[in-house]
């Protein structure tokens, strides 16, 4: 049977994250992996979590793996580099949370630079899910780390200004996020691009769903991305991340314990076992970043990207 | 769309002049304006009045070439002036334009693929154009098929169905428009389809040329129009262009979607 290859008129931006060891995400020429249509120039990424505390709600089959460094975020970050191999750090920045230990703002950024001065790879650093605070912790954190290009998170359509403001003086990249919504994900971009940020500084999120969880939705409208942005709509051809073990550890799959569920196979597998599949499936609609928890899901998911990018 | 812009022709009296006077900075100037304005190519015609032709066209697209790299359409119907003109252009080429005549598909081609150019092709041959959308499509086949006993890649292929002015032949618009539907079944890949736009309105009052040129390119676009040679320097022409292509779903909505567009072009 004859091979239909496709011919793009564009290819992905390249976004480079990072100072000391800076990575180049993006650069796409077709639909990932593909062979004769995307050269896959930057293979996708594995960053791993790291938390400003301690993570409340983990299990501890997850928990487990990080042992005493999970009450120090540098001791993580490390331990995430030097022996599970992370390509990035995504420390969120949790206990800043009003609801949480309202962490103050000096904290945060005191935390961020321990973690830049303990690991060399490139850092995403996100916020507490709290629009307010997060303006606050955001600003002080770019200006902490200016110069780092860290990738930062999360500007949304009704929140944008302050953190594209705060990335522009600092000198870092944005994540810039519609859940499921192509057409105001493509308006937000707009939006940032009209503060005179550049096109190729942007890292688009649209949602990250779970296996079981929606993700055939976040599926089809990160492919509906990939394929405006390689016809080139330029307010879409940025890279795509994924926050796979933020939303994989939230799942009853993955936290319940083999006392409850004896035939769902052993817990100390499960939740890597979903963390994986769902990378899997996020990989094959271009992500670009995958943001993980469990070092055996790191671990199995880079291993799956060398394969897949041997063509 | 594939905008083509139409103003460096000879035509025009400030191009005519400098033409006469050799002064590239006009042409230059022109040159720039529609690229900023949105087009993705120019097309290059010396014009009725020019004493060397050949001379001209050389000078035109070297005069071009020394500001931008975009696309040239040459723009004649002489066999030694667009080899003049294809020879002189360093960037990528079209060659405007061939017919369905024998000698000129026999000419013409050849010369395309030399010069690894597109071609525009006018659905007409020497009885003229027809005046259905049968017969242009018939030559729009003869055309197809010339192109593949060449080798000439389809997709590089642009076929012209020939708009007259409204004014003086207003029963040809409809047939227009079903050929650019119809020629997208000639082949597999289909050739892509273009109009020289402004003809439409030739002879109409000044005031409504644009909206004339405006509806009829959304028509068009709404038929499976590809490209269009055209005033890309009127702005409610290109943002017609851009919305028709919006409502087929060329483009993905957003809530500034003109802005979008032309960031995704680098417009100003």
């Amino acid at each position: 049977m004859e091979r239909v290859i496709d011919k793009w008129q564009a290819r992905i931006s390249e976004v480079t994250i990072g100072s000391k060891k800076p990575v180049k995400i993006g650069g796409e020429t077709g639909m990932f992996f593909i062979k004769d249509e995307d050269q896959c120039p930057n293979p996708p990424l594995v960053a791993m979590e790291v938390w400003d505390m301690e993570p409340p709600a983990w299990p501890d089959t997850l928990k487990s793996n990080f042992g005493s460094a999970l009450s120090d975020p540098s001791a993580w970050a490390r331990l995430c580099v030097e022996k599970f191999s992370a390509d990035m750090i995504c420390l969120r920045l949790a206990s800043t949370h009003p609801d949480s230990k309202n962490s103050s703002v000096q904290d945060a950024g005191k935390t961020l630079e321990s973690v830049l001065k303990a690991v060399d790879v490139p850092l995403i650093v996100i916020g507490s899910d709290s629009p307010e605070k997060d303006n606050d912790v955001m600003v002080q954190c770019a200006e902490t780390a200016k110069g780092q290009n860290c990738l930062f998170g999360i500007a949304t359509q009704d929140n944008y200004k302050t953190l594209a403001a705060a990335c522009l003086s600092g000198g870092h990249c944005i994540i810039s996020e519609a859940p499921i919504d192509i057409n105001i994900a493509k308006q937000l971009n707009i939006l940032i691009c009209d503060m005179q940020f550049s096109s190729d500084r942007i890292v688009i999120h649209h949602a990250t769903g779970a296996l079981g969880y929606g993700l055939e939705y976040t599926y089809s409208i990160m492919e509906r991305t990939r394929l405006a942005g390689l016809s080139d709509d330029k307010m879409l051809s940025m890279p795509l991340i994924n926050f796979i073990g933020q939303e994989v550890w939230r799942t009853k799959e993955a936290k319940t314990g083999d006392e409850t569920q004896k035939d769902w196979g052993p817990a100390k597998d499960r939740g890597a076992l979903l963390e994986t599949a769902t990378a899997c499936a996020y990989l094959n609609c271009g992500s670009d970043i995958l943001v993980m928890n469990h070092p055996k899901a790191v671990e199995e998911t880079k291993k799956i990207i060398k394969e897949l990018c041997k063509g | 769309m594939f905008v083509i812009g139409e103003r460096i022709n000879g035509m025009f009296k400030n191009v005519a002049e400098a033409i006469k006077k050799k002064d590239k900075a006009v042409i230059q100037a022109i040159a720039k304006k529609q690229i900023a304005a949105g087009a993705s190519a120019l097309d290059v015609n010396v014009g009725p009045t020019s004493d060397d032709p050949k001379e001209t066209m050389k000078w035109l697209v070297k005069s071009i070439s020394e500001v931008t790299d975009i696309t040239l359409a040459i723009d004649t119907t002489k066999l030694d002036v667009m080899e003049a003109g294809l020879d002189a252009c360093k960037a990528k080429s079209i060659l405007n334009s061939v017919n369905a005549n024998d000698d000129k598909l026999k000419n013409l081609l050849p010369l395309a693929k030399k010069y690894n150019s597109s071609i525009i092709a006018l659905t007409m041959d020497k009885v003229g154009i027809p005046k259905d959308s049968d017969g242009r499509l018939e030559l729009a086949m003869k055309i197809v098929a010339s192109c593949m006993e060449h080798g000439i890649d389809l997709s590089d292929l642009y076929i012209d169905a020939v708009i007259l002015p409204i004014n003086v032949a207003q029963v040809h618009a409809r047939e227009v428009l079903k050929t650019i539907r119809e020629s997208k079944m000639l082949a597999n890949p289909a050739p892509k389809t273009i109009l020289g736009l402004s003809n439409v309105s030739q002879g109409a009052l000044p005031k409504y040329k644009s909206l004339i040129n405006r509806t009829f390119v959304s028509m068009a676009i709404s038929s499976g129009l590809d490209a269009a040679i055209m005033d890309a320097e009127d702005k409610d022409l290109m943002e017609s262009v851009i919305t028709a292509e919006l409502l087929m779903e060329k483009q993905l909505y957003a809530d500034s979607y003109i802005d979008a567009y032309k960031k995704s072009k680098n417009l100003s």
